[in-house]
Formats: C-alpha cells, structure tokens, sequence
C-alpha cells in the first residue's frame, strides 16, 4: 500500500459521503448528521486523550458552551449565526485556555478529576443560569445560512457538517504528522522525556487541550443551528462520557477512530432504542442506559485498543519512500576543544535529611568524555538529574558554556546544548525509528501549528526528516528507519536514543548509564559508537557503574561515594586510587 | 446574614458533611486497596434510603432482585474463570461466596419483612440488603481488569455509575421518598435548636469512624487490608490476597454508605439519581485527604457540607457550580503536596 492508494482511499470515501444524502432517507442523513457533529469532539478527545494521554470527562461542557453561545447571540439577541459561530469558538477556547493553564499541570488522575469537575460545574451553570433559560432552555434558534440560503433540511446542513469533518480529518492528520503533532505524540512519554528533547511539555498540552475545546466548538454551534432548540441536558456528564466512549470504542489515538466510535455509538443507541422496547416493555429508558454502561464496560474490559487500529492491522503496511536529501538544518556553534564546557561548583541536594549529593565539584572540557561512577547510593544519579534539571540543587552553581542553568526548566537546558539518554529507555514505541528521531530536532525546527496543519512546513519538515536519517545512519539503525522503535532490542533501543539526542545537534551528551542491562556485544558496540562520537569531537558526561566499560573508554573518571566527591582523574590514576578501591570492595584484601 | 443564621447554617453543614464523611471515608478505603476511584458509592448510599423507604410502605424493595440479578451474574463470571484456569475444585466456594449467601440475605430479609419488623429491624434489613451489592460489581466489574492504570478504572468506574442509575429508575422507580426521622428528639444549644437527628447523624459519623480505626489497628484483617494499600505486591507474598482484600474493602464501603444512605433519608428527600451528588461531594472530601487520608478525608467532606450549606444559602441555583468549581484548587492544591514519580505509561 503506498500513499497512492491512501489517498485514493480517502477521495472515495469522500465521493461516497457526498452521495450520500441523495440515496439515504431523511431520517438516515438526520442520524448521519448526529454522528457527523459528534465525530468532531470524539477527534477533539482521540488527541487529547489517545494522543496526549489527557483523559477529559468534561468534553460535553465545552460543547454546550459554544451552543449556549451561539444561541445567546443568534436567538436571544437577533445577530447572525456566523457572529455567533464567532463568539462560542472565541468563548469556548478562552475558557479552555484558561481552565487548560489552571489544571494541566495536574498529573495523571488528578487532572482527569478536575475535568470532572468543571465538566459538572459548567454543566450545572447552564440550567440555573436566569439569561439562559434555565431548564427549558432557549429555543427558535435561527438555522445557518449562507446569504439568502438557509440551511433548514437535515439534507442541506449535511454538506456543512461533513464537509468540516472532513476539513478536520485533513488538517488533523497533517498536524499529527508535524513537528508540534510529533511532540503531542510524545507526551504519553512523560513529562522528563517531553522536557528533554527541548519541548515544554506545558505549552504542548495546552495546544492539545484548546484544539480538543475548538473541534468541540464546533460540534456546538452545529448542533445548535441543525436542532434549533438547545437545553441542558445534551451538555451534562452523561454526555461527556458518552464522547469519551467514542473515542475509544473508536481508537483512541486515532483521528479516523473518533468518526468510526462516533458512528457505532450513535448507530448502537439508536438500534437499542428500537429493539429494547420489544425486551421489555416499558422500561426502554431506564434500560436504555443500563444496557449502553454494560456494553461500555465490556467493551473496556476486553476491546480497549478500539476499532480502527485492531482493523489497521490487518491492512497492507504503508510502504513509504526513504527521505531525499535536503539542505540540513542549521547547526550549533561548537566550543574549540579544551574549552571549559560544564562547571558544577558545590552542588548540593537533599531529601529531607539525606544528602544525596553533597558539595560536588568538577568540569568537563570541551571534546572529551567523562565518567561520573560510584558504588549504589553514591549519588550518580541525582547529580545526573541536577545536571539535566529534573532536579534543583539545594545549594551550588552548575555552569554550562559560560551561562548559570542552575535554575533553569528542563526544556531550557536542553536547548541550550545538553541531549541526554535514559537509563530506562524512554522511546515512543509506537513512533518509527525516524520519527522518534525527529523529536530530536524540534529545538532546531521552528514550524509552528498551522503551519503543520497546513502543510506549509515542508522544507523544513524535508530536512529534518534528511537529519533524522543521518543519525540513524551515523548510529548505524540506518537500514529499516520506518521499524517501529518498541520492535527493537534493548541494546539497539539505547542506540536510538543515542541517535536521538545527537539530532538535537548537542554540545554535549549526557548518557544515564548506557551499558546498564546489556549483553557483551551491545556494549562493545556502545563503546565503539562514543568513540567515533569523540572521534567527531563531541563530548560526552557518561554516568555508570560498569567499571570495565567505563574504562577502556573515557578520559577522566570523577567518583562520588556516599554522595561526596571522592577523587578524580585518569582512569589508570583511579584504578589504583585505594579510597576507590576500598569504596568499591570494602578495603585492600 | 446574623450570627443566628451563620450557626443554623454551619449545623445544617456539618450535619450534611458528616454524612458525606461517611461516604468519603469509604472511598478512600476503596481507593487505597483496590485503586478503584469508586464513583457509585453516592448510588449505594441513595438505594439504602429507597430501600429502607419501600420497608417502611411495607413493599420488598427493588434490592432485592437486584441483588439476585448481580450475584448470578457474578456467579456466572466466576464459574467461567475458573474453568478457564481449570480451577473447578475451587467451585463451591464460589458458589456459596457468590450465588448461595447473597441469595441467603435476600431470603431471610424477604422471611424477616413478612413478620412486620420494628423500625431497627428495618434498618438492618436495609443494611443488609445493601452491602452485597458492591462486592458482587467488584467481582463483576473491577475484578477483570483490576491490574489496569486507575485511570482505566476510573472510567469504568464512572460508566458503572451510570449503570446504577438506569438500574435504580428500573428497581425503584421515579419517585422520591424521605423517610421518618430516627429520633425526635431535639435539644438547644448556645441558642440554636438542634434536631435529634442532626445529633445522631454527627454521632453515627464519629462512631463509625472510630470503629474502623479500631478495625485497621488492631485487627490482623484490618492491618492486611492496610499492607495491600501500601503494597499489593509485597503483600500478596506475605499470603494476603488482594481481591480478598478489596472484597473485604468493598463490604465495608457500602456498610457505611448504607449508614450515611439511612443518616439521609429523613432529612433530604432521596431518589434514585440523587447518589452521584452525594458521591461526588463526598469524593470531593476524599480529594481533600488526598485520597488516602482518612481523618483528610473526613474533616475535607465536612468543609464541603459547610461549604454548601452556606452556598446554598447565598444563592441555592449555584450551589452546586460552587461546590465543584472548589474542586480544582483542592485538587491543584493536592497535587503540589503530593510528590510525584513518574507518571504511568500507557500503550
């Protein structure tokens, strides 16, 4: 399957919805309708909540907010639809922005609850409110119109709603394959992970969460103008789960899966409210609900990965064309060799009352690669995450290319030329080797959200795709670039990471202890790769206790014990250095 | 607004947030055994007060076939798992845990109702009724995917709410019921009377609390359920088996949400829908104690019933946008204090 045959796909199901409304009943394009205007939140939530991992429950607050707009403006006050189409997206983005930087800093289910919270507050706000009709809602909203065209039948709207799903499939797609799509997709990483290719995690979560709050304006204003008659209850909580259930009976992850959950979902409570009369007689309301929890339930207990990717799987694999060349990206000034690069003067960092790391000192010169070790608890690792600034240090000054990043955000330092790997490899597994690279250069890209969604990125996007491939050829992962990165080894997996920091075109690489978890061969391999790294001047802060790795390959050695610094200096020197020794095996035998 | 009405105002709170602690502190057992965020407590609590109200009218409550229809449904699920595992030496067991002694309740409860019963009698009918039903969805529900990330289980958790809801239109039907009051007995103090049944409400709360701490600290069953909070895996090496754990968690959990359920009936009216405010708010509470304290928890769901009750007083249609809109700095404020690892991963 090439992107011919994607394509070609894509403009018949096009054709066929356009057809559609000529052959359906009136009834069937009205339901087409339904799922057409809550497929746009169920996309709004696949990137919110599959992509970028935020699992909102207040989806429907946001909706009844741009309806409530529009009806306010169009039917209480007698302005066009389009002003209203205006104010709702305007009302409801702001208010999403704002509840976005109120809430998102949240983490994991905290931020899904406080979703829960406002979703039912908004939702209560709208039947007390004395100007919105209360609980018998506002009704004879005006229908859109297009001049004198007035968009009254279920068949003319048609067209409209489609056609925006359809603009928003398309845009949606171009965005997720993007440099911000690209960072969106990473933030199920992690925010240390987020951080560290130089993206602010924040700022890509809120983008996410003000698009999700901008598709579900309008599945507002639509739903408004196409029923004419809007009250609280389509709004509420129930609702708000019902979106999320689509989008994950759909997929979540997957744009196209927010249409297909929205159409089974619509067509499933429709076919339940026909045939459970015919069960039991008058009880089809109570059982209606019951019946839709139950199959949601079952479905989140044996079906979670959605529709759309159990069907993508069985589909022909996407053959796609190794990226051309193109003018690389713009490279970093590098520091002559021998310059001082790193400074940490006096680091200290506690837990409570433990010092982890206490007064730390040393340097890392330009073009050289050294070696934090020490035995377990020694401190490696939080005068490595200090270093990256995962940590603050208590006390001290750390010092890179002659400016203090001692208080500085994680996505900062990165920028500033500090690439970092993981000890617990930290990939997207889902992503191919080329992308995962990609995330590497966003630092050095500059496209921005529209820019992606239209398309209007693609000389950059040409390089950086070009870069991504010469450090995966450099790294030697050269061969397979669209391999998906959970399909490789450990070893290779490290590699890649590798790979990935050194498309951030860094001035120096901090490794999290590289060798942990390898077989002999990978880390020969390892060393080989730091050493044509080196080779290339680039210098590299090593963190690891793998002594025997640790020195056949470095310059200098710097060894903390019980968090303070124990000595420094050539590998030979440490090796015969007694504290060292004593330190590592308990005393000269 | 007159100190008169402040304290008329802060009893009626502390009254309602006592009943909300109950909840609260249920939740919060839930929570911390079983990772569940367990939403349909507000719905135990809301069945307990239709079902005592049906034994008032001298009807056999909806909980009862509820209650068949679940522990078949369970026994079923369970008689399937262990063939799966080819466990069925395990089988009577199973039946006497899932089909036989729910089925037990409902009779004898169905025998007691037909001799007439004084009001305590009743009450414990009702509690009676109403505590299988949590273990019975924990068994239906949960059990499968009790390893999933709790936003998982949040989920499910918040569409089992929804199901509850269906089910209680279906049992109990539409109308609400407010049951007579427990005492009526009332007493004046500082100048402000306060009804019986405030009192008894407060002392329910404070007696149940104790009890349960009485129950975590110096019981063997107890100090288990507290390992597997802490440690689910290091636990289940030293024998205790989580989902007994969390069985034993939820038969607590819906005791004192029957409690708080009976505590509400004769004071607010009570129907079917009304268990997702109750359990909202009293979840709000939890958040509070950061959902694993529970004095947090309870003195957090007392604030709420202050809250609201002077809310309520302020400007009733709003209440609740208040209630609710104060959940996110509680909730903001919770995750600061909180150190965080890692978030969780999930593919």
């Amino acid at each position: 399957m090439t992107r011919f045959h994607v394509q070609l796909a894509a403009l018949a199901a096009v054709v066929c919805l356009a057809l559609a409304p000529f052959v359906l009943s009136p009834f069937s394009i009205t339901l087409m309708n339904y799922i057409g205007i809550y497929s746009l939140v169920a996309i709004g939530l696949a990137l919110l909540t599959g992509v970028g991992g935020i699992v909102s429950f207040g989806q429907a607050a946001f909706v009844g907010v741009a309806a409530y707009a529009t009806a306010w403006v169009s039917a209480l006050n007698g302005y066009s639809p389009w002003l209203g189409l205006v104010f709702g997206v305007a009302l409801t983005c702001g208010v999403a922005a704002i509840l976005g930087v109120v809430t998102l800093r949240l983490q994991g289910h905290f931020l899904s609850l406080s979703t829960v919270a406002w979703g039912l507050a908004i939702g209560f706000l709208f039947g007390n409110v004395e100007g919105l009709g209360r609980f018998n809602g506002i009704s004879s909203i005006p229908p859109i119109s297009f001049g004198s065209f007035a968009l009254v039948t279920s068949a003319q709207i048609y067209f409209l709603i489609w056609g925006i799903v359809a603009a928003v499939l398309f845009l949606g797609y171009n965005l997720l394959d993007s440099r911000i799509g690209r960072a969106m997709r990473a933030l199920r990483g992690g925010n240390t992970l987020v951080e560290s290719l130089g993206i602010n995690a924040f700022q890509i979560k809120l983008v996410t969460f003000v698009i999700a709050a901008f598709l579900a304006s309008l599945s507002g204003w639509l739903y408004a103008h196409m029923s004419r008659f809007i009250s609280p209850g389509p709004f509420d909580a129930g609702m708000g789960i019902e979106y999320l259930m689509m989008s994950m009976v759909g997929g979540a992850g997957s744009l196209l899966g927010g249409v297909v959950g929205a159409a089974i979902v619509t067509l499933l409570k429709n076919s339940v409210q026909d045939y459970l009369p015919l069960i039991a007689k008058g009880a089809s309301g109570q059982l209606e609900i019951v019946a839709f929890s139950a199959l949601f339930i079952l479905f989140l207990q044996w079906a979670r990965q959605g529709i759309v990717p159990f069907v993508a799987r069985y589909l022909p694999k996407l053959q796609r064309e190794r990226p051309q060349p193109a003018p690389p990206l713009p490279r970093r000034a590098q520091p002559a060799p021998g310059e001082l690069l790193l400074k940490v003067d006096g680091a200290e960092r506690r837990f409570g009352g433990l010092i982890a790391v206490n007064n730390v000192s040393f340097e890392v010169r330009s073009g050289e690669i050294l070696a934090v070790i020490g035995p377990n608890g020694a401190g490696k690792s939080t005068m490595f995450n200090c270093l990256t600034g995962a940590l603050r240090v208590n006390k001290g000054e750390i010092v890179f290319t002659g400016r203090p990043i001692t208080r500085e955000a994680q996505s900062r330092i990165a920028k500033a030329g500090i690439a970092r790997t993981f000890q617990h490899v930290k990939l997207r597994p889902r992503m191919s080797l080329l992308e995962n690279v990609m995330l590497g250069t966003y630092a050095r890209t500059g496209a921005g959200l529209l820019a992606g969604a239209f398309r209007l990125n693609q000389r950059e996007e040409a390089s950086a795709r070009h870069e991504a491939l010469m450090q995966l050829e450099r790294v030697g992962l050269g061969d397979k670039p669209f391999e998906l990165a959970g399909n490789l080894p450990l070893g290779n997996q490290r590699i890649l990471e590798i790979a990935r920091a050194l498309a951030a075109d860094p001035t120096l690489l901090v490794l999290d202890e590289p060798a942990a978890g390898l077989r002999r061969q990978e880390k020969l391999r390892l060393a080989e790769l730091l050493r044509s790294l080196r080779a290339d001047h680039l210098t590299i802060l090593i963190v690891e206790h793998d002594m025997e790795f640790v020195m056949s390959l470095v310059d200098r050695i710097v060894v903390l014990d019980f968090g303070s610094k124990l000595c420094e200096g050539a590998p030979a020197a440490i090796r015969s250095d007694e504290r060292v020794q004593e330190a590592y095996l308990g005393g000269v035998a | 607004m007159t100190s008169d009405i402040a304290a008329i105002l802060a009893i009626d709170g502390i009254a309602t947030g006592a009943v909300y602690a109950l909840v609260a502190i249920g939740t919060v057992l839930i929570f911390t055994v079983t990772r569940v965020i367990f939403i349909p407590f507000g719905d135990i609590a809301a069945f307990t007060a239709l079902t005592l109200a049906a034994l008032d009218a001298k009807r056999f409550p909806g909980t009862g076939a509820l209650v068949v229809i679940l522990a078949c449904l369970a026994t079923l699920i369970e008689i399937i798992s262990l063939l799966r595992a080819s466990e069925l030496r395990l089988l009577p067991r199973a039946l006497l845990f899932y089909l036989v002694l729910p089925l037990a309740v409902v009779g004898a409860a169905w025998l007691v109702m037909r001799m007439d019963p004084p009001l305590a009698i009743r009450l414990v009918l009702a509690l009676m009724l109403i505590t299988p039903i949590s273990p019975l969805l924990d068994r239906i529900v949960f059990r499968p995917i009790a390893d999933g990330t709790v936003l998982l289980l949040l989920t499910v958790s918040v569409a089992l709410h929804f199901a509850l809801v269906g089910l209680g239109l279906l049992f109990f039907g539409p109308e609400g019921v407010r049951t007579e009051p427990l005492t009526s007995l009332s007493t004046e103090f500082a100048g402000v009377l306060i009804s019986g049944q405030t009192m008894l409400i407060v002392i329910a709360a404070l007696v149940f609390s104790g009890l349960l701490y009485l129950f975590f600290d110096f019981t063997l069953v107890g100090k288990s359920l507290r390992a597997t909070a802490v440690n689910r895996t290091g636990s289940r090496l030293m024998g205790i088996r989580p989902a007994r754990a969390g069985t034993i968690a939820y038969l607590l959990g819906s005791l004192m949400a029957g409690v708080s359920g009976i505590l509400i009936a004769p004071v607010n009216t009570v129907f079917y829908d009304s268990g997702f405010l109750i359990g909202l708010k009293a979840f709000v509470g939890a958040i509070v104690g950061g959902m694993t304290s529970y004095p947090g928890a309870a003195i957090g769901a007392v604030g709420v019933g202050i809250l609201e009750s002077f809310a309520s007083f302020e400007s009733s249609a709003l209440k609740d946008v208040i209630v609710f809109s104060l959940l996110i700095p509680i909730l903001i404020w919770r995750s600061l204090a909180s150190l965080h690892s890692e978030e969780e991963i999930e593919e």
